[in-house]
């Protein structure tokens, strides 16, 4: 689909009155995060980013998110969400599982590790998983659809949604402390927000998001 | 030593944090551990914050203790969805039953203030006969306080919170006008209202504890939307911004950092105090009176965890109910795409509200009611609704998350019904004070499965009403977290009084979320902080006639 927010670029407002100290300190540190993560074998690291990859596919013609990063550093921190679905293992555990299932799952099916997979079958296995449709006995330790959607979906989108990158490309207004906002009505832009492609008559929506400081 | 408030305790040497002012101090009178105050206090939130406030007023000695940090929101807030988790009670809970509850972000706070921190600010009265459902409705049990006197109480917390609201409310018996004028609809509020006036039901503008014009050191709400993740501009009147700084100057201490693990008793069987760990020492805080105002979870967890040969079930538990009938409220939604530019992500997430079916018992194949209120979802929040309620992945997912600006959503608070097999226990597992981590046992009952079912029903109609088209419901989802203490006229039934005082033993209080019998169908926050004030004026006449 073509970019309906073009050259819509949330940081451009970065020292705008739409973002604070604090949300500055924040991102920045977010947009240099190490890629790197050690509470996972390089095999494991490799399965996540194909994973990450097919599960939220980077923008077209943006910076690329980073959520690869973001997630490793959850999974270095075992962090918890405040709760535990009884028959799942805690975070890093639960994840360190999981890819390795996923991984033996792609072998058994296709004689290639995950990571090398080509995207239609990538994607078949993460529906076999999604759906339950898993067929090694690996998974009595990590129940497929539990995995899927009390740690893998939820865990890699909110990686994915916290990159300025992905909110750009969703026309999201992104930080906006202290400045807020003006126009609430339907069909009213205030001047900081993402014009939608076509949306212009008279000006055009890229050149109104050359300006949205 | 670090400034971080998460790691260093900041309420202390004399001064506490100015929450409106950035590096800023307010004087804090402070208490020895040996010193026997009138009140400890264990929370900060809304049943916790507000009776330190109201009792320090009335010149008890009161110590509030919270576990989480004590933060200067100006300075310290971002506008960002992942940094602001830093709010929420993440600390391990273990989730099972038919529909184990998630837990974390939309219903537990770790903060000084409690959840108030993050909450949408929403402040509904619950309606007149659901005080007294088992009476005047046939279901459930009857609340042991009269909704005249709640409503007088809340009446005074509107006043307190300068609730922005409506000149005149569609339903119930007549209310005061609320103290500041109602906040402008957004355009996702606008499609609430255009729907419900398409199917002939009432609307209004939701009540709302954010200012709309200058009140006191804070300023009008600027609508930049991030509200559950913690108000950057002091506009939201929560716990931290509202009654703890009234507190402290009336000289409450509060504590934070402090997390509360056993309470302990006396040969006499009454509490004689707390014990606390901060800054990783555990220390002990005497006390004439000791409150547990720690949410639904974290105030049976302090009960059962201070078992003792006298109680060996746990602390005001002879009726075995401590953990018991705990109640979320349903928090389903349904979804529609439109025309217009909505921008949901602008203002309070529900600036419009229908309470047509917490005030109509007619067409319905169940018992209780629900409200239901416009949304604003910040996007990961949106992307987890895509990705878990519709299964969206891949392109597919990130191409939904493009029409964003242009999804109008509805979404229910639901009466769930009291049940003794929803419940609170303790695990094995120890957390990172050593402490034995909760079990949180949850189903929905087929009540709340035939509620959930016509809500999203009526709500899906409702935005079909309007034009909205590729429609969808959202069915798995809940919020707020009540029940676990109750309150009641019969120790038997019952956990506390009326006055929120434990039946067994007459020092030990319960003021939170947990002492509610049923929940109705609005958000909790109002009505816990209406029997706090209740609470108050209780132990005050007690007090004065010897009765403490």
């Amino acid at each position: 689909m073509p970019d309906r927010f073009p050259d819509y670029d949330v940081l451009a407002k970065r020292t705008s009155p739409s973002w604070n100290d604090k949300t500055r300190e924040v991102i920045d540190q977010r947009l240099s995060m190490p890629e790197s993560c050690d509470a996972l074998t390089e095999q494991q690291q490799a399965t996540l980013r194909l994973v990450i990859d097919r599960v939220v596919p980077q923008p077209e013609d943006r910076a690329s998110v980073n959520a690869f990063a973001l997630l490793a550093a959850k999974i270095a921190a075992n962090k918890s969400d405040g709760f535990r679905h009884h028959r799942l293992p805690p975070v890093r555990e639960a994840w360190q599982r999981g890819l390795d299932a996923i991984d033996a799952e792609a072998k058994a099916h296709f004689d290639t590790p995950f990571a090398q997979l080509d995207a239609a079958q990538a994607d078949a296995i993460l529906s076999m998983v999604q759906q339950e449709k898993v067929t090694l006995a690996q998974w009595a330790d990590i129940p497929a659809e539990l995995f899927w959607s009390w740690r893998l979906i939820p865990d890699i989108v909110s990686a994915y949604y916290a990159h300025p990158s992905a909110w750009s490309a969703m026309g999201f207004g992104g930080p906006a402390s202290p400045r807020g906002y003006v126009r609430l009505q339907k069909n009213r832009r205030d001047p900081w927000e993402a014009a939608e492609a076509d949306s212009g008559i008279l000006i055009s929506a890229k050149r109104k998001n050359r300006h949205v400081v | 030593m670090s400034s971080d408030p998460q790691e260093n305790p900041r309420a202390r040497d004399g001064r506490a944090p100015d929450v409106f002012t950035p590096g800023g101090w307010v004087p804090m009178r402070e208490h020895d551990d040996a010193d026997e105050v009138d009140f400890a206090i264990v929370g900060t939130g809304a049943g916790g914050g507000t009776l330190a406030c109201k009792l320090a007023e009335a010149g008890f000695s009161v110590v509030a203790f919270d576990a989480g940090p004590y933060w200067r929101p100006l300075e310290e807030f971002a506008s960002d969805e992942t940094h602001q988790e830093k709010l929420f009670w993440t600390d391990q809970r273990i989730v099972d039953g038919n529909n184990p509850i998630k837990m974390g972000s939309n219903n537990s706070g770790k903060a000084v203030g409690g959840s108030t921190v993050h909450f949408a600010m929403v402040s509904l009265r619950m309606r007149p006969e659901h005080f007294a459902t088992r009476s005047k409705l046939g279901y459930a049990v009857d609340w042991p306080i009269d909704w005249q006197e709640m409503w007088k109480y809340y009446a005074q917390v509107e006043q307190a919170l300068h609730i922005a609201g409506p000149v005149n409310y569609p339903w119930g018996p007549h209310r005061p006008r609320y103290p500041l004028r109602p906040h402008p609809l957004n355009a996702a509020a606008e499609y609430l209202a255009r729907g419900a006036e398409a199917l002939g039901t009432k609307w209004t503008e939701t009540p709302l504890a954010t200012v709309s014009a200058p009140i006191g050191k804070s300023h009008p709400c600027v609508y930049r939307g991030f509200c559950v993740t913690g108000c950057t501009t002091n506009a939201k009147q929560s716990v931290l911004t509202a009654w703890l700084p009234r507190a402290l100057k009336a000289g409450a201490e509060i504590r934070d950092l402090a997390m509360v693990g056993r309470i302990e008793t006396g040969k006499d069987g009454r509490v004689t105090g707390l014990h606390y760990i901060r800054n990783g020492q555990w220390r002990f805080q005497k006390a004439k009176n000791v409150i547990v105002a720690g949410y639904a979870i974290e105030t049976p967890r302090l009960l059962l965890n201070s078992a003792c040969d006298r109680f060996p079930d746990g602390l005001a538990n002879s009726s075995g109910l401590v953990g018991k009938n705990l109640m979320v409220q349903l928090n389903q939604a349904a979804w529609g795409q439109v025309k217009d530019d909505v921008r949901s992500y602008k203002g309070p997430p529900s600036l419009a509200v229908s309470e047509h079916w917490n005030y109509t018992d007619t067409g319905k194949d169940y018992d209780g009611g629900w409200s239901y209120m416009s949304q604003g979802p910040l996007p990961i929040t949106w992307a987890k609704s895509l990705a878990g309620g519709r299964g969206l992945w891949g392109q597919a997912l990130i191409d939904e998350m493009a029409r964003n600006n242009h999804s109008v959503g509805l979404k229910m608070v639901g009466e769930c019904m009291p049940d003794e097999n929803n419940r609170v226990t303790l695990a094995d597992e120890k957390d990172q004070y050593g402490l034995p981590i909760t079990r949180i046992t949850y189903a929905l009952t087929d009540n709340d499965k035939r509620m959930r079912d016509h809500a999203v029903r009526f709500m899906r109609d409702s935005l079909q009403a309007t034009g909205a088209t590729e429609c969808w419901e959202e069915m798995d989802d809940t919020c707020h977290l009540n029940g676990t203490a109750r309150m009641g006229d019969d120790p038997a039934t019952s956990v506390v009084n009326a006055d929120c005082r434990s039946w067994d033993i007459p020092n030990l209080w319960v003021c939170d979320g947990s002492v509610f019998p049923t929940v109705g169908g609005v958000n909790p926050s109002l009505t816990i902080q209406a029997l706090a004030c209740r609470t108050a004026d209780r132990i005050k006449a007690m007090a004065a006639r010897g009765e403490l």
